[in-house]
């Protein structure tokens, strides 16, 4: 016996299938992916532009909701918002209200005072975002920029262009991701997005303590030497690795983690050749990737920014679109009842 | 039921249009862009019968639609593509069919986010009337006017043909 | 108790099926309930006289359920219910006898809060009270409490609530102690360490949502090492509150060791699985957590076997703002003390359960497990209760009398309604008017 059905993917699309807020990609099939990915596409065509703006959210209001702070993701999703001529309001709260012991509720209540038409949240608890999902004025999207381990979709999206772009297709590739999956939300993102989108195999590379539990339910193959790990790889991508995981007793040092699953040009050349490198950033050298392999020819690292520009007006304007689009539905049925 | 129109005959009459209207301004190199999907099979023959050897450009004009609010977002929407630079540019703008004027205005909103233009002709294969804006186009194949049921359609690229749908079909 | 006085009345329940908390089904010729008491039964009660004749028909007859494991949130701040409203909730789900957790506001640890909680019972419960006393001051596993000052004042067991133990010398000489007094010792096991921050099931969902996971081996170990600890101590062990099928399994050993050792499982338990946390819902936010269905399977089969003594509601009502944050600030618990017949009785249309091993786990073997009985005889205490299972209700904010309104099925319709609760022979639902 199951409980109350609310899976995520009934928040997050209208009733004929379109986005309305993007919390996560459980529940998106790869046609919607697919769209995701061509019309960031076309956004990436008007960021070439003169005017590298287009009026799609002009005069609506987008709340950057930052919990959990990260300067280089707002900046992301500010300019994506300003490229779609919506107006933005960042608010960094993870040092005002809730530290007050103010609750997310009450923190919800005082926003919708400022009648916007989307927040993008980050917040480092799991399921942030859906609850806020569930909590605000129907009209309102909701776009997840990462809550606590479980989800960064627009991250892994964009990894996915800069997969595309590269590799022309997902079919057949043989991807890894590298390091500390236990606490990554965007290694989740990004293993459900590969499996959705066709790669053939997707390896997770990591030493016991920096895995989920049954991380294999995920839709992955676990590696925990590297160096048997990197063979056909056609993509490798490096996480993040905190500080504080040799507090815990998760690891011993960097310099054993480094040794061990860090990407330096021997590991690479055990890859195919055309192997590309990804990281989502900020990268710490000399401890997940060495400087030669980040900045080499065979590192994607950069393009990874301009993608995510993209990849965020389009998941934006496909949300809003949904929004409205819903709205207008609602109102004509009213109107023929 | 399906009538078909002489797209030939309506061709020609576009690319008579043109040559007029490029003559009159004093226009020596154009350059063209067409608007998705319709428009640019257009530009495509056009370029041909006009001699134009520069490639057209291609515009999608999802991102610049008035009706975003009550649509959303055209889900199927591709990148625009302007092979030139059309600052200072004197461009051929090309649409299938031109009814409210809604599409060039789009369409001239996003010419404008890519540079300043000398100037805009504007031509399109069937002009419908109803016009809900200020915008006539320079160059027409066929003006007619439809019954409230009745729909155009051009289907294509190879071939053209311009399908006249009655609706309920 | 009740304020209304019924005693010196008398009331006889004719007709449907009785369970006498033991034995298999009987066909109910007559009850015949007198001066708080069971007068008579069979055909001498048909014959008798009675101021107040009820016809079962259709329903079933049984002892009234008791739990082990209930919160009346009093003392307290009274956001989250008070003994009034909780007692009442318990009436209206068939309860006759709730123990109240030790995991008030203070903290059970003292006679004073026993007193209080005892006076508040007696004033304003339709239902019997039993409380808990906590087996360290205020709950935080470092001194022991007033142990034999609690039993007392009236306390029959003493545990730690829903809280782990981090130390293992203290958690040994705790039962010790009780062990001197000849205490019942109601312990939740779960390794503090192994739990550390988690909030859910270290399994599917967890990797899947990014929650932060609870192991097995947090309970399992816990287990053992009460276990152990109370095979060498001597003491009277009552594990609280499984959740693991591997849990059952090593009391299921412990048992044929010839420890004294009983246990329970909240009903939630038997019903859900990890997967209710799909889609973040707060409300299945419970502690230990629901896990998987190998365990909720072999929770199940202990049930059936009779090597978990008794399910429990855990009932934990909160107020709205409890549990409407993100998972991880949500407050565990759900508000469930009216729903744990309907959904066992779910368990029994399923064949999962037969239904006189559900009315044993509800009424004498959490009975027995406090050295109590729970009985439908002659001369035995009335305390009854007659459900309807082939009628239906849905739990909603109508319907439920509990504060908190976090029931985990609020949706449909669940079959199971009570008619009748009666304690020590006085009606306690359908609330007496006034």
């Amino acid at each position: 016996m199951t409980a109350n059905d609310s899976s995520p993917h009934h928040l997050q699309l209208t009733r004929d299938g379109q986005l309305r807020h993007f919390l996560t990609l459980d529940g998106l099939d790869r046609a919607l992916l697919t769209d995701i990915l061509d019309t960031a596409d076309s956004f990436i065509e008007v960021g070439e532009r003169t005017i590298k703006k287009v009026p799609l959210l002009r005069g609506r209001t987008v709340v950057n909701l930052f919990f959990e702070s990260s300067t280089r993701t707002r900046s992301t999703f500010e300019l994506a918002a300003k490229r779609l001529s919506a107006d933005v309001l960042n608010l960094d709260i993870s040092t005002s209200a809730t530290s007050k012991g103010e609750s997310l509720s009450d923190t919800l209540l005082n926003l919708e005072a400022m009648a916007s038409d989307m927040f993008v949240v980050r917040h480092s608890q799991s399921g942030a975002p859906h609850f806020i999902a569930e909590s605000v004025t129907p009209g309102v999207a909701i776009i997840n920029a990462g809550d606590g381990r479980h989800a960064h979709p627009t991250q892994a999206m964009l990894d996915m262009l800069t997969i595309r772009q590269h590799k022309g297709r997902f079919e057949g590739l043989k991807v890894a991701i590298v390091g500390d999956v236990l606490h990554s939300r965007v290694a989740r993102s990004q293993i459900r997005a590969l499996n959705e989108l066709g790669a053939e195999e997707v390896r997770v590379i990591a030493p016991g303590t920096l895995l989920p539990k049954d991380v294999e339910s995920l839709g992955c193959t676990v590696e925990y030497d590297m160096t048997r790990g990197m063979k056909d790889l056609d993509v490798v991508i490096m996480l993040r690795l905190q500080k504080e995981r040799m507090e815990g007793a998760l690891l011993p040092s960097e310099r054993e983690f480094y040794r061990l699953y860090g990407l330096n040009q021997q590991k690479l050349a055990l890859a195919h050749p055309e192997c590309i490198v990804m990281h989502p950033g900020p990268i710490n050298r000399g401890v997940e990737i060495e400087s030669a392999v980040a900045d080499g020819p065979q590192s994607v690292i950069l393009n990874q920014v301009t993608n995510g520009i993209a990849i965020r007006m389009a998941v934006m304007s496909m949300a809003m679109g949904g929004q409205v689009s819903e709205r207008q539905q609602k109102l004509s049925e009213r109107g023929q009842a | 039921m399906t009538a078909l129109l002489d797209i030939d005959q309506l061709l020609d009459q576009m690319e008579t249009g043109l040559r007029q209207a490029l003559e009159q301004r004093g226009v020596q190199s154009p350059v063209l862009i067409g608007i998705r999907t319709g428009g640019v099979w257009l530009a495509d023959v056009l370029s041909k019968r006009l001699g134009i050897e520069e490639p057209f450009g291609e515009l999608d004009i999802s991102f610049y639609r008035d009706d975003f609010s009550r649509i959303g977002l055209n889900p199927r929407v591709k990148p625009s593509s302007l092979p030139f630079d059309t600052e200072g540019r004197d461009i051929i703008l090309i649409d299938d069919v031109i009814m409210s004027g809604r599409t060039i205005r789009a369409a001239m909103n996003e010419i404008f986010d890519y540079g300043r233009p000398a100037s805009i002709i504007l031509a399109t294969l069937i002009d419908l009337g109803a016009r809900e804006l200020p915008i006539q186009p320079d160059v027409a194949g066929k003006t007619m006017a439809l019954e409230s049921h009745q729909r155009v359609k051009l289907r294509g690229p190879d071939p053209l043909r311009i399908e006249l749908q009655e609706a309920g079909q | 108790m009740s304020s209304v006085n019924t005693s010196g009345t008398s009331l006889k329940i004719t007709g449907g099926r009785l369970f006498d908390g033991q034995g298999p089904e009987q066909q109910n010729t007559a009850l015949l309930i007198r001066d708080g008491r069971i007068a008579a039964m069979g055909e001498a009660a048909a014959r008798a006289q009675a101021d107040e004749t009820i016809s079962a028909e259709n329903a079933v007859i049984t002892p009234g359920f008791v739990d082990l494991c209930c919160n009346l949130r009093e003392p307290g701040n009274g956001q989250k219910g008070n003994i009034a409203s909780e007692t009442l909730a318990a009436a209206h789900g068939g309860f006759t006898t709730v123990c109240a957790s030790p995991e008030t506001s203070p903290v059970n640890d003292s006679s004073a809060v026993t007193h209080l909680i005892r006076d508040g019972a007696a004033s304003r419960s339709p239902i019997r009270v039993l409380p808990i006393g906590a087996i360290t001051r205020g709950l935080e596993g470092d001194l022991l409490s007033d142990m034999a000052g609690l039993a007392s004042a009236g306390c029959v067991a003493v545990g730690n609530g829903s809280r782990g133990v981090r130390n293992a010398r203290i958690l040994r000489r705790c039962m010790a102690y009780a062990q001197t007094f000849g205490l019942t010792v109601m312990f939740s096991p779960e390794n503090q360490a192994l739990a550390a921050d988690g909030y859910a099931h270290d399994g599917l969902v967890t990797s899947r949502l990014g929650l932060l996971g609870i192991p097995e081996v947090a309970e399992t170990a816990a287990v053992m090492e009460m276990l152990l600890l109370a095979e060498e101590t001597g003491v009277r062990l009552h594990l609280s509150q499984l959740s693991c099928g591997r849990s059952v399994e090593m009391l299921a050993e412990a048992r044929r060791r010839g420890i004294a050792v009983t246990a329970d499982v909240a009903m939630h338990q038997l019903v859900f699985t990890e997967e209710a946390l799909a889609g973040f819902d707060s409300r299945f936010h419970v502690r230990p957590p629901l896990r998987g269905e190998g365990d909720r399977k072999g929770l199940i089969a202990g049930v059936r076997d009779g090597v978990i003594d008794a399910i429990v509601s855990q009932h934990q009502p909160h107020d709205t703002a409890a549990k409407q944050a993100p998972m991880a600030a949500t407050e565990p618990g759900l508000s469930s003390i009216e729903s744990v017949l309907s959904l066992g009785l779910e368990l029994v249309e399923m064949n999962e359960l037969a239904l006189p091993d559900l009315i044993r786990a509800l009424t004498n073997g959490p009975a027995s497990a406090l050295g109590r009985t729970a009985r439908l005889a002659e001369g035995e205490i009335a305390d009854v209760c007659v459900f309807d299972p082939d009628a239906f209700w849905t739990p909603n904010s109508k319907t439920l009398v509990s504060a908190g309104r976090h029931a985990p099925v609020t949706d449909r319709e669940l079959p199971g309604v009570v008619r009748l609760t009666l304690s020590e022979g006085r009606k306690a639902w359908p609330k007496p008017a006034i």
